[in-house]
């Protein structure tokens, strides 16, 4: 446009503007956009309750321990795998000591070849037991069921097996649980054959504990004398306890720490890594712009499960480490080209809107269009892709721990539970049932809120309900 | 948001449903069609997974699963267990195995074992399965391939009881200076390095069968790699391989003493190492056996099955860190560590599986002494618990290492769930009683391996399968030359003893230097002994004869039958 | 069309070149020692395997050898079968895999599609709040667990009936192949159902949608024609990564149910540092998922008039 020349006119041809305070009188207070999508998610029901339950998820992770003061390192090898509904009740009795120096029962001299009894009475910590001699055998194989053997002599577990006939007691303390027992002895024949079994001996084991162990379990109020056969209530697992008998509530609460750690901040980094790539490319533009988008197809482009295997014990875990860190950076380093090829998109779009044509055109500078305009219109779709980004980042350390990839132990994380849990899953199936669940629950919640959240941030992705 | 227009609705709705429910039923016909010719397809290149049933008593077929397969199947450089267990089956070497420790004559009908070598006559009637007769220059050959550098065969040691064998792998000397030679077709005779009594327990190996010159060469180094590129002398031959999913072996008509095998065919169309998929096709009535875990076996008693018991053999325990400057290179912290482990613990609250014995020594309870077994002629000390005792030993250990704590130790270990367990439980039982640290190193296979090799740990959770059915596969383990020796523990004590035990040839003298080692080891805290592996399983009532071996194919089923066939 | 294929095509092929260099690297930075061996072995022997594998050149120089050998299409020899090339083991189970996959995938698809038109059409009433309900469990519920469980109803289920209905684990029959690709698919159904869900309803307010039914069109034609077929296409961009998803994800119903597929042996690869095998699988996979998303944005071209590949 060329310049009008100065003067031709004359100086009063125009007036100046007076402003104008005729407004259009506003029917409700203005809202901003995060206050207007507030609202908007207040009246999704479904988003709101799983706002909820990941706030109740993050009080139970940090905020659980401090209340339910159980170290989930603290082993009880006497309650292995308990139920959350087991019984509690133990009776005081003295240490172990070996058979050899505890004085024995005496044999009832008359009774029939193979005829089992109790050589004390029988606790969880051992079941001792005395036979008839068989004149012919050569050894004994000594069997434990937990049902009456029936007439296919199924007989149960083969405890142990004894070699010289002049062996005729046993000492049982295989994994003992208060309840009955069946045992049965098998003698064997010169050629080492199993021969006819005598009949069974029904044996019920009583729970026990040691004072000294009652006292340092903090079982009994310090000071307290405890004598042989008081009764004592173990300790109380609301959530029962696992193969090594650790509390699962405890490690539920610090497994949470590792599986939402990951799912939180992994994500987090991600997409800081992934807004900053983007839009450096979407401003940029040009060469720059498709060198860098090529390099994040190329990242995009790797099988993403095998490369985190491979990052996995290509970085290496040192002793004594938990390796949530090589897990973090691997899938930080893989997952971010997602979140950098939608921010690039959005700002590319962006920048195209006739708002941004205006703003500019009013003088607006790009310091004012990227805090003013591009950030906030673009932030909507970052939180949803990070909230949906937390549920798949959870899945995926979940699945390293189930090929026995994932945080070493004896640091617990939900996947790692959930994986011994499997194996247990038809006799204790609580401990899959719990780390499962608690899974689930934090995939649903945060999957329903990044669909509230979509809802209410972007009308253009909205889904319709 | 406005609703959709309501007026037609219902209508609209009824009919669109109508029309979503004959799509559907495409959608299922589809799949299931697209199912068919996938399967179809999928049966031209492999064939079919067989729905046969456990044991069948008219084909005498029995179907089984197995954890793995065999990596590949030439005998010359074969080293896992697997390859063993196949090996077993479809090879013949001079001797064979018969009940428990007893030799019998395999290929070889006779034989002779003097100071300077052995002869070996060969039977007439052994053929291979495709019907020529196998001839000592079998053997020369494959002897010679195990010794070729080229051929880089990992159980190589085992040949270097044979003259020149060592110097010939070293690349010191021709492959055709191997002291074997084929006197004539049936006769094998053998030169010694050193004077070996022990040579009939070694040429039972798969290891010293015999594989064909003119075969092999024409594999095109594929020997082993397929069904159909291997040649069979065993019992059985495999009649099918497809990788990673079946594996079957058929009776084998050329082998000399056919009517002594009773099976025609055993299929094993499982490849699985998934406890509980093993154990859902043993109860789905499709496989023969199927073993047993800590988790299962309450599910097993519930189906009122039979359950066997058997030692495979293997001693398992903590190996310290001898070297130089580590902690555990201090005897008062290693015994201190010693006496609050609880073997008993570990095997019946912490395993409880019913096989484990708790561990005592370095040998395992079945190894055999002069006339008897090792452990009864030899009694080894039995472990003590003594929390009081031993932090005596850790006060003493820190005065002597001149520290006010000892530095966190360094457990490595493996990264299957039972070895987790077992460090978790160590890592707790340390803090428990002595207040130690101990930081768990849970690594893949190889990179534990490296690790140890390396020296980067201060305890590893190790074990030891024995090779052939002597304590010496366990007693020189600890000597300073020992390659194994992961620990470098160094004691010229023990190892004057090893020496004794390896150029001794009477037996008596060679069981006092065992139980020597034995007391050392103990005394010396060289490791602390966790147990001794136990498996429990279940099998088909209707299969018998399968024997169990703790070296050697295991399990061998060569003389199983089915009850109830002919 | 052509132009874009080729140009497409290229990229991939320098895709590829990208991933391979990139598993070389993480390959070759795993601490550990890939020919170590439970019982050790003397020097000469160890000198001897070193040779066999080219583990006694200079990094660069195997890298270029690696390279090389790649173009040729060969991947080498398998550290622990030392017999097989692992082109070999590619060939024979990578097929079992890809069945795998295609059937999930299929179902999946199928599912997904039926579904999500079904609780669009029945919006907010019994079906879409029971269908909706299962399409939240398949998303938040792992798929091991699905797999560990469904292995156990099978068992229940042939015991209830007496037979072997269908096969427990294992491979190579029809009937081997329903369950585990069921359970593969599951989550990715269910997902589909939700994405077919909201793009049905975005369709069902269409303005061409009121226009057919204001033009009085017959219920049948403006639903198939106008609703599902439009609504269809969103779910075909996101099969591209879906298979991704699939394939790759495929190694814990493998593990579970004994079948014999490349995932599988990956993982048993990656715990026994067999060099050759992860890196040709790693690439192979890589080369296959760069196909398959060129091949689905190649096939929504066609099913899209509104995209125009250039």
């Amino acid at each position: 446009m060329s310049a009008l020349p100065a003067g031709n006119l004359p100086d009063n041809a125009f007036e100046p503007v007076t402003a104008e305070r005729r407004v259009q009188q506003l029917t409700r207070p203005s809202l901003s956009y995060w206050q207007d999508a507030w609202l908007r998610l207040k009246r999704n029901g479904r988003a709101l309750m799983s706002l909820y339950i990941i706030v109740a998820l993050l009080v139970f992770t940090l905020i659980g321990p401090l209340v339910w003061r159980v170290d989930p390192a603290s082993q009880d090898v006497d309650q292995v795998s308990q139920a959350p509904w087991a019984d509690r009740t133990a009776v005081v009795v003295p240490p172990y000591r070996s058979w050899d120096s505890a004085p024995t029962a005496e044999l009832q001299a008359d009774s029939k070849p193979l005829t089992l009894q109790l050589a004390e009475p029988a606790t969880t910590q051992a079941v001792r037991v005395t036979w008839t001699a068989e004149p012919q055998a050569s050894g004994y194989l000594i069997y434990r069921n937990i049902m009456l053997p029936g007439p296919e002599h199924d007989l149960g577990l083969p405890l142990g097996e004894l070699i010289g006939s002049g062996q005729t007691r046993f000492e049982d303390r295989l994994d003992l649980d208060p309840m009955r027992y069946y045992y049965s002895v098998v003698p064997l024949d010169a050629n080492g054959a199993e021969m006819a079994p005598g009949p069974p001996l029904q044996v019920d084991v009583t729970r026990v504990i040691t004072e000294e162990l009652a006292i340092t379990r903090g079982l009994v109020h310090e000071g307290t004398k405890l004598a042989d056969g008081d009764v004592v209530r173990l300790a109380l697992h609301p959530f029962g306890t696992d193969y090594l008998g650790r509390d699962l509530l405890a490690r539920l609460m610090y497994g949470a720490r590792v599986s939402l750690f990951i799912g939180i901040v992994a994500p987090f980094f991600f997409v800081i890594l992934g807004i900053l790539y983007g839009s450096t490319a979407g401003f940029l533009g040009g060469a720059v712009d498709s060198l860098l988008m090529r390099f994040a197809d190329f990242v995009i482009a790797l099988p993403f499960l095998l490369f985190m295997i491979l990052f996995k014990i290509a970085f290496g875990i040192g002793p004594g480490e938990s390796g949530i860190m090589p897990l973090l950076v691997a899938l930080v380093v893989l997952s971010w080209p997602g979140t950098a090829r939608l921010v690039r998109g959005q700002i590319l779009q962006i920048r195209e809107e006739a708002y941004i044509a205006a703003s500019r055109l009013l003088g607006a500078k790009t310091q004012y269009l990227i805090l003013r305009h591009m950030i906030p219109n673009t932030l909507g779709v970052i939180l949803v892709t990070l909230t949906f980004a937390v549920p798949s980042a959870i899945f995926t350390e979940a699945f390293l721990s189930f090929i026995g990839m994932g945080v070493a132990p004896p640091t617990p994380s939900w996947g790692s539970m959930c994986n011994d849990g499997l194996k247990t899953m038809l006799t204790h199936p609580h401990e899959l049932i719990f780390p499962a669940l608690f899974i689930s629950i934090t995939v649903l919640a945060f999957n329903l809120l990044g669909d509230g959240l979509r809802d209410a941030l972007d009308a253009r992705m909205r889904s319709r309900e | 948001m406005s609703d959709v227009i309501t007026d037609s609705g219902d209508s609209f709705t009824r009919t669109a449903g109508r029309q979503l429910a004959l799509l559907a039923l495409f959608g299922i016909l589809a799949f299931i069609a697209l199912a068919m010719l996938l399967g179809w397809l999928s049966k031209l290149t492999s064939g079919g997974s067989s729905l046969a049933e456990a044991v069948d008593p008219l084909t005498g077929t029995i179907t089984l699963a197995m954890a793995s397969e065999p990596p590949q199947l030439d005998s010359t450089r074969a080293t896992d267990q697997v390859s063993g267990f196949v090996l077993g089956h479809v090879m013949e070497s001079l001797l064979r195995r018969g009940p428990g420790t007893k030799l019998l004559p395999g290929v070889a009908e006779r034989w002779e074992i003097t100071e300077q070598g052995a002869t070996f006559w060969l039977r007439a009637d052994a053929r291979w399965s495709d019907g020529k007769p196998v001839t000592a220059h079998d053997f020369v050959f494959a002897w010679r391939k195990i010794v070729d550098p080229a051929n880089a065969s990992e159980y190589a040691f085992f040949l270097y009881p044979v003259k020149n064998g060592e110097a010939i792998n070293r690349g010191e000397l021709p492959i055709e200076s191997l002291g074997v030679r084929a006197v004539d077709d049936r006769t094998l005779a053998v030169d010694f390095e050193r004077p070996t009594p022990y040579f009939e327990k070694l040429v039972v190996y798969a290891t010293y069968g015999p594989v064909r010159e003119d075969f092999y060469e024409a594999q095109n180094g594929r020997y082993g790699a397929d069904a159909d590129t291997l040649l069979y002398n065993g019992p059985f031959r495999i009649s099918k391989w497809v990788h990673g999913a079946h594996l079957r072996f058929e009776k084998n008509p050329y082998y000399w003493d056919a009517d002594r095998i009773k099976l025609n065919v055993i299929d094993m169309p499982y490849v699985t190492n998934d406890a509980n998929a093993v154990l859902n096709l043993y109860k789905d009535g499709k496989i023969a056996t199927a073993p047993l875990s800590a988790e299962t076996l309450n599910d097993a008693l519930e189906h009122r099955w039979k359950i066997n018991r058997f030692n495979d053999g293997g001693v398992f325990y903590n190996e310290f860190n001898h070297r130089p400057g580590r902690v555990t290179a201090n005897l008062n912290l290693r015994r201190a560590l010693a006496l609050v482990s609880d073997p008993g613990e570990l095997v019946y609250k912490v395993m409880k599986v019913p096989g484990n014995l708790p561990g005592v020594s370095l040998f395992p309870e079945w190894l055999p002494g002069v006339h008897g077994l090792f452990r009864q002629e030899y009694p080894a000390e039995p472990m003590r618990v003594d929390v009081a005792e031993a932090r005596r030993y850790l006060e003493l250990a820190k005065r002597e290492l001149g520290v006010e704590t000892i530095p966190p130790l360094i457990l490595l270990t493996g990264d299957d769930p039972l070895s987790s367990s077992q460090a978790e439980y160590f890592q707790n039982v340390f803090k428990r009683t002595l207040g130690l640290d101990v930081k768990i190193d849970k690594q893949i296979f190889k990179q534990r391996l490296a690790k140890m090799t390396a020296g980067e740990f201060d305890l590893v959770a190790a074990g030891w399968g024995p090779d052939y059915d002597d304590p010496l596969t366990f007693g020189d383990l600890f000597s300073s030359w020992n390659k194994n020796n992961r620990g470098m523990y160094s004691n010229p004590e023990l190892d004057s003893y090893v020496r004794i035990a390896q150029s001794s040839l009477d037996p008596k003298t060679r069981m006092d230097a065992f139980g020597a080692i034995q007391k050392i080891i103990h005394d010396d805290v060289v490791i602390i002994p966790s147990y001794e592996r136990g498996v429990v399983y279940v099998r088909n009532p209707r299969l018998n004869g399968i024997q169990r071996r703790v070296v050697g194919a295991d399990p061998d089923y060569i003389n199983a039958y089915i009850e109830g066939s002919r | 069309m052509f132009r874009y294929t080729v140009r497409r095509l290229l990229q991939g092929i320098i895709t590829v070149w990208f991933i391979a260099t990139a598993t070389f690297v993480a390959m070759h930075s795993v601490p550990g020692d890939p020919l170590i061996q439970n019982k050790a072995v003397t020097a000469q022997i160890r000198k001897n395997l070193e040779i066999k594998y080219g583990l006694d050149k200079p990094i660069t120089q195997q890298y270029l050898i690696y390279m090389g050998n790649m173009l040729k299409g060969d991947f080498g020899i398998s550290f622990t079968q030392q017999n097989r090339s692992v082109n070999d083991i590619i060939v024979k189970h990578f097929p079992v895999s890809a069945t795998l996959g295609i059937l999930a995938i299929a179902f999946a698809a199928i599912g997904g599609i039926l579904w999500g038109a079904l609780t669009a059409l029945y919006r907010n009433r019994l079906p879409d709040i029971v269908i909706m309900f299962l399409v939240i469990l398949g998303i938040s519920v792992p798929s091991f667990v699905f797999a560990a469980l469904g292995q156990l109803a099978l068992v229940h289920l042939n015991a209830l009936a007496g037979h072997t209905l269908l096969p427990v684990a294992g491979w190579g029959t029809v009937s081997h192949m329903f369950v585990p690709s069921i359970v593969l698919g599951l989550g990715t159904m269910a997902f589909l159902t939700r994405l077919m869900r909201s793009s049905m309803l975005e369709i069902v307010n269409a303005d061409y949608v009121r226009t057919a039914k204001a033009k009085g069109l017959p219920i049948t034609r403006i639903f198939l024609k106008h609703e599902l077929r439009n609504a269809v296409l969103p779910v075909i961009t996101v099969l591209g990564p879906a298979i991704a998803a699939i394939t790759t994800g495929g190694f814990v119903v493998e593990l579970v149910f004994a079948i014999p597929g490349l995932g599988r042996y990956f993982v048993q690869a990656v715990q026994q540092l067999d060099y050759t095998v992860i890196m040709g699988t790693t690439v192979f996979y890589g080369a296959f998922l760069v196909l398959m998303v060129i091949i689905v944005d190649l096939v929504y071209g066609l099913v899209d008039p509104r995209v125009r590949l250039e």
